[in-house]
């Protein structure tokens, strides 16, 4: 079974902002992206799970032109606050790599 | 608008990152008309805007704005720097306004110099809440007074708008606060009447400088060019090039949605937008679309919250790494007991957090069973109290039982390693953002105060208005 890592080329993660924060899943080409853009398994359950996101705060933004997906959610405790552990976010992507597409 | 595209040099993403002579000659010599750069980001936490102070050091700031005054000055264009000292309150700007004046001095230059201000006042803020005219945006909800009265400081973000009346003006500097960084960019193209959809879009390509060129190593700056249809966008590092794939990618950067951009007075639409490549280093884009909306300023607002005292060690002990769950859960578990049973009702509503650099500090999460023992692991203790004594006091009470906590009880007691004496480090104030609402305004310069400093008359004038 494929995993995130498997079919991106380049995947990345940072503030959009002190409220959201955004994820790059550049595909390895057309058939990937046209395979997995919309896959359930990209779905707000996922960053529910990983992130404790609220599902109706996570938005998903395929770029066919780029064959990526961009994936946004609303951070669930402040930029910069107590329990922060990453403030630009952009060690996030890295729990995306093993995440199993079908 | 008048014949031809107009040119605008970016210098650099944001000023004090390292502006290059040879990049802006290269730009000038292109027929630049205006130069315009951005100098903050809300990317690196509210204590900026809290403090009222700069992330970037005041030599690398005055080197970068010296090099934008000189070459301004000579070729006899604007300058125009938004969200001055990384958060652009009142307090950023007047500093980089002190750094501007001295450079001005130590260079002979006699500048008229426009100082925006979009700091705001609580009680206007207050008063603009209690008519309907702030509303949140997700994920926040609708504001309270107290949350106003919470803030240390509140920037309104600027359009255009402000600076356009000051280049009417005959601005030769412009020095404004909180701005998005596409307005500091587009400002003096909407003023000579260039395409808007176009303009927006070349500005937010060129916001981060160099970052949408295919070597993001290569070079500070880019300049960009817009026409009637559309814009070209080129780096500024002969050795450099653009390409259609990192000209479009740019529209990812930091953005929750990658094809549209709110501004204060309408929506970039690129959904359309068509990028090709005209030589092997420069793009032109056409095809997008600006949508004129209602007009509003996005708020951002910072306040220092409780005080945090860390400590930390280093831990080798191969029977302390092959159990570091466990051994994480016990040694909270200990610091809290130690805390309440030494310090009682008076350590009020404290917090204390363990991070294991090395196994999970970075997640947070549990590591999956079988994962390989790491090698060592540095241990970040984090007491977050009301008071800095009151922190300092919750790490003094645990100071014992961090450095020297056994896994099994009955052995010798360990001592963990530990660089620094004394152990404790006073961290100051949690910093956090506030704000993530919109303020609808009468018009585009309500919330705006614009002061003027006129070197080129006689001694020092200050004209304000």
């Amino acid at each position: 079974m494929p995993t995130v890592k498997d079919v991106c080329r380049h995947v990345r993660s940072k503030n959009a902002g002190p409220f959201w924060v955004t994820f790059d899943l550049f595909f390895d080409g057309e058939a990937s992206f046209a395979k997995y853009a919309e896959a359930p398994a990209l779905g707000p359950q996922l960053f529910e799970r990983l992130f404790g996101a609220d599902p109706a705060f996570v938005q998903r933004y395929p770029v066919a032109s780029l064959n990526m997906v961009k994936i946004s959610y609303a951070r669930t405790e402040p930029q910069g606050g107590m329990v922060e552990r990453d403030m630009h976010r952009g060690q996030q992507y890295v729990r995306l790599l093993d995440v199993e597409l079908d | 608008m008048e014949d031809g595209p107009v040119r605008i040099l970016v210098p650099v993403g944001s000023l004090g990152a390292g502006v290059r002579e040879e990049e802006l000659r290269y730009g000038l010599a292109q027929g630049a008309q205006a130069i315009a750069t951005d100098a903050g980001s809300t990317d690196s936490g509210a204590a900026y805007l809290a403090l009222g102070k700069s992330k970037n050091d005041r030599s690398s700031v005055k080197r970068d704005l010296a090099l934008l005054m000189k070459a301004g000055a000579e070729a006899g264009i604007p300058v125009i720097v938004g969200t001055c000292g990384q958060a652009g309150g009142d307090r950023n700007l007047d500093w980089t306004r002190d750094i501007a004046l001295e450079i001005a001095a130590e260079l002979g230059l006699k500048p008229k110099i426009a100082l925006l201000y979009s700091e705001q006042d609580k009680a206007v803020l207050k008063a603009k809440n209690a008519a309907g005219k702030i509303r949140p945006l997700p994920p926040l909800g609708p504001l309270d007074d107290a949350t106003i009265e919470a803030c240390d400081h509140i920037v309104a973000a600027m359009g255009a708008e402000p600076y356009i009346a000051a280049l009417r003006e005959g601005a030769d500097l412009i020095l404004g606060g909180r701005t998005t960084d596409t307005a500091v960019i587009g400002c003096f193209a909407l003023w000579r009447g260039a395409h808007a959809a176009a303009t927006w879009h070349a500005a937010k390509v060129a916001e981060c400088g160099a970052q949408c060129t295919v070597n993001t190593g290569d070079g500070a700056g880019v300049l960009i060019s817009i026409g009637a249809e559309g814009f070209e966008v080129e780096p500024l590092s002969a050795s450099n090039r653009c390409s259609p794939h990192s000209v479009s990618a740019h529209m990812l950067y930091e953005n929750s949605n990658p094809f549209r951009l709110t501004e204060p007075g309408g929506v970039l639409d690129v959904t359309e937008s068509i990028y090709t490549a005209v030589d092997e280093r420069t793009v032109r884009v056409t095809g997008s679309r600006w949508e004129p909306q209602p007009y509003t300023m996005k708020l951002e607002g910072a306040a220092a919250g409780r005080f945090q005292t860390i400590m930390l060690i280093g831990i080798q002990d191969p029977e302390v790494l092959s159990r570091l769950d466990e051994f994480h859960d016990k040694l909270l578990h200990a610091l809290y007991q130690r805390t309440r049973r030494t310090i009682g009702e008076a350590a009020g509503d404290f917090h204390i957090s363990l991070r294991l650099y090395g196994w999970n500090a970075v997640s947070g999460d549990t590591p999956a069973p079988g994962t390989p023992a790491p090698r060592e692991v540095g241990v970040l203790f984090i007491a977050t109290a009301d008071t800095q004594a009151m922190a300092t006091q919750i790490a003094n009470t645990c100071n014992a039982y961090f450095f020297h906590f056994p896994l099994v009880r009955d052995k010798e007691l360990p001592s963990y390693g530990f660089a620094f004496t004394p152990a404790e480090v006073e961290r100051g104030p949690i910093y956090e953002f506030k704000l993530n609402h919109v303020v609808e305004t009468e018009d585009p310069l309500e919330l705006v105060r614009t002061t003027w400093i006129d070197l080129s008359e006689e001694g020092t004038a200050h004209a304000d208005r």
